[in-house]
């Protein structure tokens, strides 16, 4: 190798690694811009539940923007917070509990339902499978809210209509509709595990808990957060079961009736208050599981 | 050019194209492969019809052999189900046939039987007020009496139905049960109670699995579609309320109103609008699926780049948005770009602007920024779910692309896109009927805003009563009518709904069959 040949070499190596110190920087800028945009709601969600009266203009208390007027601008204040706890027209602590259990049984029965689904349409072969399969996929394309009166209907016949956990009922009876992610996943593991378990004697029921399950840790885990966020921020079913009594409403109904009701200058602050507070069990939920799914819900249970 | 839009004949003069004629000609190939793909359908119907009849016939000949070589057991069990398997050591499983006929047999004679009775009319009376004086305090009482209620006959006889078709399935697989357990005896097999509950958990464990979410299903979702359908063929609405009022069937009356007498006076303006609205559904529908899929799979390969730090740091920002309630955050954003909302405020400010954009009240720009916002809520859940499958591509594929001198693009479209879209179709179809759907985004953001706009012509009141915007989604105009609007047409809605199910099932059923992976869903395991 001669010194010119040398030489070129080494340039090449720098030109590279000047072109991926470029895309990186690229990366990272967009990455940070990508941050930025998708926790501006939530600041603003944060700063706004401080304030004394709700500005359209303004994006903080301490920020009033030139257009209003200075003097009259929201300030910072805690008394929202006091609010919701204390306030007698608004139970905000009732709808909280009643958001939760309701939350939380849900997510209980659906993950295990789910899971019983993906696992007997993905590593189960019996004859109704793909009948099976098109028919929940047929059934989800019909407007859901259009069978709301029907179902209410339902519940009076069992009797139960007049509770709003007879929501964790419904939430919990379209559990099948959901089967998609967890199948694809059990899709992925190969066969040859479940084949080893059986030639040594393990019935399908030992196969799915003692092989399959300790695999899909992840998506056990995205099941059950899905599971729990979705009837926590349901607003339809709930606000249609609830009948507008107030000790029956979950939190984004009443959330909701406070925002269409009452005075929005005062309540949007106090709107803002509940938001954050509605938000706080989901993301502890979030950060306490989140060894599980930051690495993607799909990825690295099973490989090659 | 031109032969090029021929049919190629060859595989060959395929890979002679260029890249961008390629994808054209797939593209065309799609569409034109939809025609054929229905041909095929209709074609199969004959010989799939001769299946099912060859299948009926199997069903009437198992129930001729029964009464022709059962015996005394097998043939009572055409009258008292799950006695032939009673006696032949199948104790639970008789039982539990048995407990069903006596519950279905009460139910019919209580409930099931007055409620079919009552369908065709669907009630006769409806409710009358009258005023009686008390005769001890002399207090002048007002009383209602009920005497039949459409809605819950409908409901009845639409359960009774499923009932019954589940006591004739279920007859007809004790009978059938009977006789083969009858013969494995005489061959000298003994089945034993035991067995059953060691299938409960091996052979049958599939409907161990499934019989809850099933009965969830059918009590909780078919049951009320039904009904729902059923109602698409009465004047359910306002003037027909029950408890109180009856409701009856109208025919075809409904669609006809819909589209028929629309026409007929002229006023062509309710066609107007549901064509506009259904257009945009499918637009949203389409951009908001891709959108969301594409974009969320750039992201998550973004993050996944060799070098990048901080993964976890940027995957935690993005899911953290998934905490926040799609109400608060979407009304929250709905307000961030109100006309006089902080984001207004701001570009005046800065003087990037004059006047006011109006984000969400302009029928185009709200369009479009419905379509951008809706991105802000789907990429974290499209990341969290690519993020795992990008990184089960078995990295080999990859080395040697690159090796062989394939750019980063020619891998994308050639190893990643297609594995994605292979592993992912089902979800992304869900996702698209999902979209179509999709209540939450619309009516939080715009809440269907701009009104349409007619000028001098009547319009038909399920157009005026519901108040229905340029973004108004099929499945928020329903809402409209069936929940806000004063007339609660719940007749009308039910057609509605029925279209919306219709237009779905068609787009999707050609993307479901024109899929690789339901075709070979074992294909990656």
């Amino acid at each position: 190798m001669n010194v010119f040949e040398k030489k070129s070499a080494k340039l090449r190596y720098r030109s590279h690694k000047r072109a991926v110190m470029t895309r990186n920087i690229l990366v990272y800028a967009l990455l940070v811009v990508i941050s930025v945009v998708w926790l501006i709601p939530f600041v603003y969600l944060v700063l706004q539940s401080f304030a004394t009266y709700y500005s359209p203009s303004s994006f903080a208390p301490m920020l009033p923007g030139p257009a209003a007027d200075a003097a009259n601008a929201p300030v910072f204040t805690g008394e929202n917070y006091v609010t919701l706890f204390t306030s007698e027209t608004y139970p905000f602590w009732r709808w909280w509990i009643n958001s939760f259990v309701i939350a939380l049984a849900t997510m209980i029965i659906q993950t295990v339902l789910v899971l019983g689904t993906s696992y007997a349409l993905s590593r189960l072969k019996f004859k109704s499978r793909k009948g099976i399969m098109k028919m929940i996929l047929l059934l989800g394309m019909f407007p859901g809210f259009l069978s709301m009166v029907i179902i209410y209907f339902i519940l009076k016949l069992l009797g139960i209509q007049q509770s709003i956990f007879s929501l964790i009922l419904i939430y919990v009876a379209s559990s099948a509709m959901n089967y998609y992610i967890a199948k694809g996943f059990f899709d992925t593991i190969p066969k040859s595990l479940d084949e080893a378990a059986m030639i040594d004697g393990a019935n399908k029921n030992t196969v799915f808990f003692r092989i399959i399950m300790p695999l899909s840790k992840p998506i056990v885990v995205y099941t059950a957060l899905i599971s729990f966020t979705s009837p926590w921020g349901d607003f339809m079913m709930a606000s249609y079961l609830s009948l507008g009594i107030r000790d029956q409403m979950t939190v984004a109904v009443g959330l909701q009736q406070m925002l269409s009701l009452a005075n929005m200058q005062t309540y949007f602050p106090v709107f803002c208050a509940g938001g954050v507070l509605t938000s706080i069990p989901i993301m502890i939920l979030f950060f306490w599981l989140q060894k599980y799914y930051v690495e993607g819900v799909t990825g690295g249970a099973v490989k090659g | 050019m031109q032969d090029n839009n021929a049919v190629l004949a060859s595989k060959l003069e395929y890979l002679s194209l260029n890249p961008l004629e390629k994808v054209l000609y797939r593209i065309k190939h799609f569409f034109l492969g939809i025609p054929k793909a229905f041909a095929k359908f209709f074609r199969a119907i004959p010989s799939k019809a001769r299946k099912e009849a060859r299948a009926t016939q199997g069903v009437f000949h198992n129930i001729y052999e029964a009464g022709r070589y059962g015996d005394v057991f097998t043939r009572l069990s055409f009258l008292l189900m799950g006695f032939g398997l009673f006696f032949r050591h199948q104790i639970i499983r008789g039982a539990l046939y048995l407990a069903y006929e006596v519950f279905f047999v009460v139910f019919m004679a209580l409930i099931g039987g007055p409620a079919l009775a009552g369908m065709p009319s669907l009630g006769q009376l409806g409710s009358i007020t009258y005023r009686v004086v008390d005769p001890v305090t002399g207090l002048d009482l007002e009383s209602i009496v009920n005497y039949d209620d459409s809605f819950t006959i409908l409901l009845y006889s639409v359960i009774t139905l499923v009932l019954i078709l589940l006591f004739v399935v279920l007859w007809y697989t004790q009978l059938k049960d009977s006789l083969r357990l009858q013969r494995e005896n005489v061959i000298g097999r003994r089945a034993k109670d035991s067995d059953t509950l060691k299938n409960v958990f091996d052979k049958s464990y599939h409907r161990t699995l499934l019989s809850i979410p099933m009965v969830g299903l059918v009590c909780f979702t078919i049951i009320p579609i039904i009904v729902m359908i059923l109602v698409a063929f009465t004047n359910y609405n306002q003037n027909h309320l029950t408890p109180g009022r009856l409701f009856d069937w109208v025919g075809m009356y409904n669609f006809e109103n819909l589209f028929a007498s629309g026409a007929s006076t002229g006023n062509t303006i309710f066609l107007q609008v549901f064509g506009q609205v259904l257009l945009w559904t499918l637009i949203w529908a389409f951009f908001a699926t891709f959108s969301n899929y594409f974009l969320g799979m750039i992201v998550a390969m973004i993050i996944n780049l060799k070098g990048i730090k901080l993964k976890k740091v940027w995957r935690t920002v993005l899911i953290t948005t998934i905490a926040v309630p799609q109400f608060i955050s979407l009304l929250l954003i709905s307000r961030m770009f109100a006309d006089n909302g902080f984001i207004n405020t701001l570009l005046m400010d800065l003087g990037w602007i004059d006047a006011p954009v109006r984000w969400l009240s302009d029928a185009v720009i709200a369009k479009v920024m419905i379509i951008v916002i809706n991105t802000w809520v789907g990429i974290p859940y499209t990341m969290l779910i690519s993020t795992g499958l990008l990184m089960n591509i078995p990295d080999d594929l990859y080395e040697s692309a690159r090796i062989d001198g394939a750019s980063p693009a020619r891998m994308y479209f050639k190893i990643t896109l297609p594995y994605m879209l292979f592993v992912t179709t089902p979800y992304l179809i869900s996702q698209f009927v999902g979209n179509i759907n999709n209540f939450n985004v619309i009516y939080l953001l715009s809440g269907g805003s701009p009104a349409f706009y007619f000028e001098g012509t009547a319009i038909p009141i399920q157009v005026s009563s519901t108040g229905v915007g340029r973004t108004d989604l099929l499945i928020t105009w329903l809402y409209k009518m069936t929940v806000t609007s004063p007339e609660k047409d719940y007749g009308t809605g039910s057609v509605i709904g029925i279209l919306i199910f219709v237009v779905v099932a068609f787009f999707s059923l050609i993307f479901y069959n024109r899929s690789g992976s339901v075709k070979n869903e074992e294909e990656f395991q």
